[in-house]
């Protein structure tokens, strides 16, 4: 029994590494080209999509639950897509939960990244261009490596985010043991069932994570570091 | 100008605490026909009942913790016991208000058979059932899944719902097919509302007695048993028979 216990539990724990490894580099893939284009487009749209990827700051995860909920559901766009394309529905599946993640935590990974592309200035891809780089070619070999500590700060902090996650996947999860059962639906299973051991022992470890990841981002970063 | 905003606060927080207002945590399978008792219950009596609704498990755990609950609906019969025995729930307030009834159910007209037949024909991707550990609607599910030789079998389709609520969520939205919930959420009037259902014959579970009990909170509250009274009134028996409960 204890020993079970104690399996689901290291479960949950692999489950939800898995989870944010997998969004983050997601939304490393995603963020990138939203960030350049945020940090160096003058667009009218500008303030529109910065908005919209600044949304999960402020709402409730019951608002993007309930929504994922119904538009993942067979009724829903999102969910008559994937039947469309065989995938089947997505609620209670490890993709679906990839999914919700990406919109939870994207502007933790976006807006790091975005600060870093604005903070470079149009100097350093002047140069390159007049060196005959190609813009391709300067975002490569300047922009990113200058960006660096922003792509560090997001890729931190969207793991750490996605690792913090509880309000969505109790929602969309149905908290099922190795798929969508995460370490932080767990503790609260533990706690609805008075297991206040367990419980004790996934949250301190989720406390001392917690501590160091942002022990880590505060003060290893050399961004943060050269700022007056 | 202050002052008088003083005041006028000072006597809201008097009048907020005067007020004969009781503080109830109610199963969540008994929202629907609670909410109606509680409107008539205010109508007929003055008193007022604020309800929370959610999962008995977790209500234990906030009672214990200090909530501060007058009067416990719980969805079954060992938790008021249990809090009775540790002081939390007063001696002698404990009765059974309603015995839950188990259905099977899908928002689909056409899926459930009156039989159940649908279980073994594993037409069905998901099966919603409430979190067996804390909720006693989910226990009943896994026990009667196991008497009919399915349990085994089934066990990689759940999905689990936090509460009863929940687990009939996951099946309105049509994310799962099927679902075990309490006889109370599908019936409206007496009838299926929508969908369709099997209610799982009373023998396949051990009966859902859902007993309510006075909290220490509540002790020296007049609303609190009033409340209790009311709810083995005629009044409200026939709105709790009406959701399909079975009664003492």
């Amino acid at each position: 029994m204890e020993s079970a216990a104690h399996s689901a539990d290291l479960a949950a724990v692999w489950l939800t590494l898995k989870l944010a490894t997998v969004v983050t580099l997601l939304l490393l893939a995603i963020g990138t080209p939203i960030a350049w284009w945020l940090a160096r487009t003058r667009s009218a749209l500008k303030g529109v999509v910065g908005a919209v990827v600044a949304l999960p700051l402020v709402l409730p995860p019951t608002v993007l639950g309930f929504y994922l909920l119904l538009a993942m559901g067979p009724n829903g766009p999102l969910g008559q897509l994937t039947q469309a394309l065989g995938l089947g529905l997505l609620p209670f599946t490890f993709p679906g939960l990839v999914i919700a993640s990406v919109f939870y935590s994207l502007p933790f990974v976006v807006q790091p990244i975005q600060n870093a592309f604005e903070a470079i200035g149009e100097r350093p891809l002047e140069v390159a261009a007049t060196l005959r780089a190609s813009p391709w070619d300067a975002f490569w070999s300047v922009a990113v490596p200058l960006a660096r500590p922003g792509f560090l700060s997001g890729a931190i902090l969207g793991f750490a985010h996605t690792v913090g996650e509880f309000g969505i996947v109790l929602m969309i999860g149905g908290n099922i043991p190795e798929k969508t059962r995460v370490v932080s639906v767990q503790i609260y299973d533990h706690v609805e069932a008075l297991e206040y051991t367990q419980a004790h022992w996934l949250s301190g470890g989720m406390v001392a994570f917690s501590f160091l990841v942002l022990l880590g981002l505060y003060t290893f970063n050399p961004a943060r570091r050269k700022q007056p | 100008m202050k002052k008088t905003l003083f005041f006028a606060l000072t006597a809201a927080i008097v009048g907020l605490a005067s007020a004969d207002e009781v503080q109830v945590a109610v199963a969540a399978n008994f929202t629907a026909p609670m909410q109606r008792i509680a409107a008539q219950f205010e109508k007929d009596t003055g008193h007022k009942a604020v309800l929370s609704f959610g999962a008995t498990g977790k209500f234990y755990a906030q009672i214990v913790n200090g909530a501060p609950f007058e009067v416990l609906l719980a969805a079954d019969d060992e938790t008021p016991a249990r809090l009775e025995k540790e002081g939390q729930g007063m001696a002698g307030s404990r009765f059974t208000y309603a015995i839950g009834k188990l259905v099977l159910w899908s928002a689909d007209p056409n899926r459930v058979d009156a039989q159940g037949e649908v279980l073994k024909s594993g037409n069905f991707r998901h099966l919603a059932i409430a979190n067996p550990k804390t909720a006693p609607y989910g226990a009943a599910a896994v026990e009667a899944l196991g008497k009919l030789g399915l349990l085994a079998g089934l066990q990689g389709r759940f999905v689990q719902g936090e509460n009863i609520s929940q687990t009939q969520q996951f099946v309105v939205t049509g994310n799962a097919e099927l679902g075990f919930v309490a006889l109370s959420q599908v019936l409206k009037d007496g009838k299926l509302a929508s969908g369709s259902a099997w209610t799982v014959p009373a023998s396949l579970y051990q009966p859902i007695r859902q007993d309510a009990v006075l909290l220490a909170k509540g002790k020296d509250k007049p609303a609190a048993g009033a409340l209790l009274a009311y709810l083995k009134g005629d009044k409200a028996r026939t709105v709790i028979a009406a959701f399909g409960y079975g009664l003492r």
